[in-house]
C-alpha cells in the first residue's frame, strides 16, 4: 500500500492540477504529461510518471474542455495513475507491466472525475442562489464570497478525488497484478497500450486539422520526418 | 473616442491576476459572470462615488449576471468593459455588448486555444519525449510553451479591451486570431505527425519489443477515429480496449 506521507503529498499536488484545470490558473498543469509526472516524481519515479502521462496524453489530445460541455478531468487521474505505476524497486520488466494497468485506471478515474465537476458546477449554483439578492444589489462582498467558495471547494473536491483515486489506484494495481503471469505480459501489454494511444491521438490530430485547407501535406511531411527519425536515428 | 483614463499599475495588476480565476464559480446558470464581476472589481472602485458608491454598485449587478465567453478571451471584454463603465457610457449599451460579445470571444478562443494551441502544445511535448527529451526538459517545454501564449493573450486582451472600450470588436479583426488557428493547425499536423510515430518508437523501443503489429494496430485504429469523427470518442474505445486486453491476461 501507499504511506501516508506519500498520499499526503499526491493529494496536495491532485488538488492543485485539479484546480488548475478549470478554476485557477488553467496553466495546463492538469494536463496528463504534467500532472502524472509531478504524481510519479512525489512516488519516487518521475520517468515512469511521464510514461504514464505521455501515454495518457494521447487519449487527452482528443477531449478538449470546450466550455460547459462534460469531458474527462485528467489531473487528479493522472496523479493517482502515476502512483499505480510506481512500484519501488521494479525493473523495466515489472515497470512494463504496472504502466499500461495505470493508464486504464488513469483513465477510469479521469471519466468518472468529470462527474465530480458537474456536481461542483451545481454547488456553485447553489451558492450564488443563496447570494441572489446581494448579488443584484451589486454587494461587492457577495462577488467575493461567490468566487472563493467556488475556488476553495474545488480545491478540497479535487484533493479528495485524488485521495480517493490513488488509494483505488494502487489497489487495483496490487490485485491485478497479482492475478496476471509475470513473465511475457510486459512488453506485449506496453505494445498494446501504446498502440492504442497512438491509434487514439492520430485521430485527435486528424480531428484538429481536417478542415484546415492542404493538411494532409503537412500532416503526411510530419509522419515521414518522425517516421525516418524513428527508423534511422 | 476620447483617450483611455489612465489606470494606475496596482488596479492592473489587481484585475490581471483576478483574470487567471474568472472561472473560479463557474455554473450553469451565471457561466463566468460571476467571475467576470470579481476581475473587473478592483478598477470599478475608480468609479464615481468610489467603493461602495452608486455606480460601483451598479456596475457590479450588472456584471455578475450570466456571461460566457472562452476564459483567456474574457480578457478583452473585461478590458472593455471597465472602460465602458469608467467612461460613463449608458447601461442599455453596455448589456447589449455584453450580449453580443459572449458569441464571438467563445469562438475564436475556442478555436484558437482549444483546437489549437494546446494540441500543438501537446504535440510539442510528446515529439520532444519521442526524441529522447529529458523529464524536466519535456514537461518544462510544455509548460513554458504553452503559457508563453496564455499569458500573452490575457495581457494583450486586456490592454486592447480597455483601449478600446466598446469598439473592441476590431479587436477581433486582429491578424492572431483570424489567422492565427489557420497556422497553428498547419503546425499541428506537422508536429503532431512527426510526434506519432517517434512516441510509439521510444515506448516499444525501451522495452525490446519491435515489430510492426503495433504501428499497424495503430494505424488502423487512427484511421477508424477519423473515419467515425463525431460517432464515437476515441479515448472510449481506448478504454474499451485496453479493459479488454488486461480482462485477458487476467483469465488467460
Amino acid at each position: 500500500m501507499i504511506d501516508t506521507g506519500t498520499l499526503a503529498m499526491l493529494t496536495m499536488v491532485g488538488a492543485v492540477v485539479g484546480l488548475d484545470f478549470v478554476s485557477f490558473p488553467q496553466a495546463m498543469l492538469s494536463r496528463p504529461i504534467v500532472a502524472a509526472t509531478l504524481g510519479g516524481a512525489v512516488c519516487g519515479d518521475a520517468g515512469a510518471g511521464l510514461l504514464v502521462g505521455v501515454l495518457l496524453e494521447c487519449f487527452a489530445l482528443e477531449t478538449m474542455p470546450f466550455g460547459a460541455s462534460r469531458y474527462p478531468e485528467w489531473g487528479p487521474a493522472s496523479v493517482a495513475a502515476a502512483a499505480a505505476a510506481v512500484v519501488p524497486g521494479a525493473d523495466a520488466a515489472e515497470m512494463a507491466r504496472t504502466v499500461p494497468f495505470a493508464v486504464l485506471i488513469g483513465l477510469a478515474c479521469a471519466m468518472l472525475g468529470g462527474q465530480t465537476l458537474v456536481w461542483l458546477r451545481r454547488f456553485n449554483l447553489t451558492v450564488a442562489e443563496r447570494y441572489r439578492d446581494e448579488l443584484a444589489a451589486g454587494d461587492s462582498a457577495a462577488v467575493v464570497a461567490v468566487q472563493w467558495t467556488g475556488l476553495v471547494v474545488d480545491f478540497g473536491r479535487a484533493g479528495a478525488v485524488t485521495a480517493v483515486w490513488t488509494l483505488v489506484a494502487v489497489q487495483a494495481r496490487i490485485i491485478v497484478m497479482g492475478v496476471t503471469p509475470s513473465v511475457g505480459t510486459g512488453t506485449l501489454a506496453l505494445s498494446v497500450a501504446s498502440a492504442v494511444a497512438v491509434g487514439v491521438a492520430g485521430g485527435a490530430v486528424w480531428k484538429v486539422v481536417h478542415t484546415t485547407k492542404g493538411y494532409q501535406w503537412w500532416l503526411l511531411a510530419g509522419l515521414l520526418v518522425g517516421g525516418a527519425v524513428a527508423v534511422f536515428a | 473616442m476620447t483617450a483611455a483614463p489612465t489606470l494606475p499599475l496596482g488596479t492592473w495588476l489587481r484585475v490581471f491576476v483576478r483574470l487567471f480565476a474568472v472561472q473560479g464559480s463557474y455554473n450553469y446558470e451565471a457561466m463566468i459572470g460571476n467571475g467576470i464581476a470579481f476581475a473587473a472589481e478592483p478598477a470599478f472602485r475608480l468609479l464615481p462615488g468610489g467603493r461602495g458608491g452608486e455606480a460601483y454598485r451598479a456596475a457590479m449587478a450588472r456584471h455578475s449576471r450570466y456571461f460566457n465567453a472562452h476564459p483567456y478571451l474574457a480578457a478583452l471584454a473585461i478590458g472593455a468593459l471597465v472602460r465602458a463603465e469608467l467612461d460613463g457610457e449608458d447601461p442599455v449599451r453596455i448589456e447589449r455588448f455584453r450580449t453580443a460579445c459572449c458569441g464571438p470571444l467563445g469562438a475564436a478562443g475556442d478555436r484558437l486555444i482549444w483546437a489549437g494551441w494546446l494540441p500543438f502544445c501537446s504535440a510539442l511535448a510528446l515529439l520532444a519525449f519521442g526524441l529522447g527529451a529529458p523529464v524536466a526538459g519535456v514537461v518544462g517545454l510544455f509548460v513554458g510553451t504553452y503559457n508563453v501564449a496564455h499569458v500573452a493573450l490575457r495581457a494583450w486582451g486586456l490592454r486592447a479591451g480597455y483601449r478600446e472600450g466598446l469598439k473592441v470588436a476590431a479587436a477581433l479583426g486582429s491578424p492572431v486570431l483570424r489567422k492565427g488557428p489557420l497556422h497553428v493547425a498547419r503546425a499541428v499536423a506537422l508536429v503532431g505527425g512527426a510526434a506519432l510515430p517517434l512516441v510509439l518508437h521510444r515506448v516499444r523501443a525501451t522495452q525490446l519489443f519491435s515489430t510492426g503489429i503495433e504501428i499497424a494496430l495503430a494505424a488502423v485504429l487512427a484511421a477508424a477515429l477519423a473515419r467515425w469523427q463525431g460517432r464515437v470518442d476515441g479515448w472510449r474505445v481506448g478504454v474499451m480496449l485496453l479493459a479488454v486486453f488486461v480482462l485477458y491476461s487476467v483469465i488467460r
